[in-house]
């Protein structure tokens, strides 16, 4: 008989998720927004996020503070990582992209594979590093337990559907910054450079818009982004590792691309779809295929829909 | 004699191996109306990218009010007065008539004077502000020929330099563009024209300088060049 219950709390599971993917793939779409580059690196800036918030939560001994102390703990790691990702992937620019700029788009994607090598294995080093918290550094590349800071009660009591705080977090988290982000695009005089150098950069450059510092600071948001959403991963995940980047990565591209990259309602669609999907192929085929169902749908939109569910293919003026 | 306010010297440029520009002079004076003319691939679009300094020239020099402009960035170019109306309007086009005026004011801060410029811009082409919701890419071209203007005004330039404003509008908007240029340059505006349609380029300056394949040719009084044979028989279809 088929279990409506499970279909309910699978929902929420892959909702949940999906939130996470989302904000991972803002980051992609807004770089790929503005100039046109995968930001392979990405999924590993959101990665080096986990290890820096583990990495504050051990130096602060935030496992010992009472409930209210950890809730502040929560808070700080939700800053620091976004701002430490934010430097990270601005820096990225800064050092790897920049100088490319005029370079073909090949040659800057080969630096954005380069960039992911490197942060993947800063985490295996920050990993291997003696701290309680990494169990010693003793296995560098095992994955690291993330304590849970917000508890695994069920918000709605003994019902067979469980909402749990981390579930709430997670909403509480990404919601408000998906909306931040949406005003700042559309209504604030940054966001309007933003779009306008992902337009037309040249013509940008003609009105006065500083468009290298404009592409910094689209790095630097996004960057912040994928940062938030380590915090919320690892609080809802509880289990960290060098290479939690690359799954989540391709996750967030796939969602991307499937919402139609360059469009931030997009990443948040797709984001929810990809959640969803892994989260059914999980409960009614098998975990082993999930990987694969999300691989097929990345492929089929390629070949099918290369412009995603929202991104459009229209012509314009000229 | 006073400084001219824009001076070019010997303003070489070119694209990888490609020398476009070979030793470029130019000189416009505050008040002026100042044409650049000549055929297609003449290296008159580069010459205003270099000036910019979006194409960053290899040799020469590009003063404004005396001071160069080499080594700046396009934004510290347009910072100090320098703004020009690019080649093809190049607006954005997804975004709406008043955010792609606001653009134009990116660098400034004033909001009164902001606010001034913006019903400035409405008086010149009243047809901007009833379409100041619409995206700029679902206007006509000669609308956004007019858009382009008035963003590039929105920045308050001391010199505005447009680039074929004619190019692909339909005539009767060709004239009120041409029209609008002229009511800028009577109300003070300093403006150097790139234009391949000589004549009314020709029409409205003082002076003018034909280029071609990447170096100045000849130049004079306005007047004069409309009356020159080598002009008319190339540009003037006479």
């Amino acid at each position: 008989m088929f279990d409506f219950e499970v279909l309910v709390q699978q929902l929420i599971t892959g909702l949940s998720n999906g939130m996470i993917i989302a904000l991972i793939a803002i980051g992609y779409t807004m770089v790929y927004g503005i100039i046109e580059l995968i930001n392979f690196a990405h999924g590993d800036v959101f990665m080096l996020g986990a290890f820096f918030a583990l990495t504050l939560m051990g130096v602060l001994g935030m496992e010992s503070w009472g409930p209210g102390g950890q809730a502040v703990g929560v808070a700080a790691m939700l800053v620091g990582s976004a701002l430490f990702c934010g430097a990270l992937n601005w820096s990225l620019d800064r050092v790897a992209y920049r100088a490319l700029r005029r370079s073909s788009k090949l040659a800057l994607l080969v630096s954005a594979i380069g960039c992911s090598f490197i942060c993947m294995n800063l985490g295996l080093f920050w990993g291997g590093l003696p701290m309680d918290v990494f169990a010693g550094g003793v296995a560098a590349a095992a994955p690291k337990d993330f304590p849970a800071l917000v508890p695994q009660v069920n918000l709605l009591g003994e019902s067979f559907i469980r909402i749990t705080p981390a579930d709430a977090l997670v909403f509480a988290v990404t919601i408000p910054l998906m909306v931040a982000l949406t005003l700042m695009v559309n209504r604030t005089n940054l966001g309007r450079a933003m779009r306008a150098v992902a337009q037309d950069p040249v013509a940008a450059s003609l009105m006065g818009i500083p468009v290298d510092r404009v592409i910094g600071a689209t790095f630097f948001i996004g960057g912040a982004l994928g940062g938030f959403a380590s915090v919320v991963y690892s609080l809802y995940n509880n289990t960290i590792g060098f290479q939690m980047g690359t799954r989540a990565g391709l996750d967030a591209f796939t969602a991307a691309v499937l919402g139609g990259i360059g469009s931030l309602p997009g990443a948040v669609l797709g984001g929810l779809t990809i959640g969803c999907v892994r989260a059914m192929s999980d409960q009614y085929l098998e975990t082993r295929w999930t990987n694969t169902i999300v691989f097929c749908i990345l492929v089929l939109i390629l070949i099918f829909r290369p412009s995603g569910i929202l991104g459009s293919s229209r012509k314009e003026k000229v | 004699m006073s400084t001219p306010l824009l001076e070019v010297v010997d303003l070489h440029a070119g694209y990888g191996a490609i020398e476009v520009l070979r030793g470029i002079c130019v000189t416009v004076d505050e008040g002026e109306v100042v044409s650049l003319i000549g055929s297609n691939g003449a290296g008159k679009s580069t010459t205003l990218m270099s000036i910019s300094q979006v194409v960053v020239p290899r040799r020469g020099d590009v003063r404004l009010a005396g001071e160069s402009l080499i080594g700046l960035r396009p934004d510290e170019v347009i910072a100090r007065g320098l703004v020009q109306v690019p080649e093809g309007r190049r607006v954005f086009a997804r975004m709406t008539v008043l955010e792609n005026l606001r653009m134009g004011a990116y660098l400034r801060r004033d909001a009164d004077a902001i606010a001034r410029d913006l019903r400035h811009v409405w008086e010149l082409f009243p047809v901007m502000e009833e379409r100041k919701s619409q995206l700029a890419g679902t206007l006509s071209g000669g609308e956004q020929q007019m858009l382009a203007i008035g963003r590039s005004l929105m920045s308050r330039p001391r010199l505005l330099m447009m680039d074929e404003p004619s190019m692909g509008i339909a005539p009767i908007l060709v004239s009120r563009i041409f029209e609008a240029i002229s009511r800028l340059n009577r109300e003070g505006m300093t403006i150097f024209l790139v234009e391949q349609n000589a004549r009314r380029a020709l029409g409205l300056s003082r002076n003018g300088y034909v280029m071609e394949t990447g170096r100045i040719a000849f130049s004079g009084p306005a007047s004069a060049l409309l009356g020159d044979p080598r002009v008319q028989s190339a540009y003037l279809g006479a």
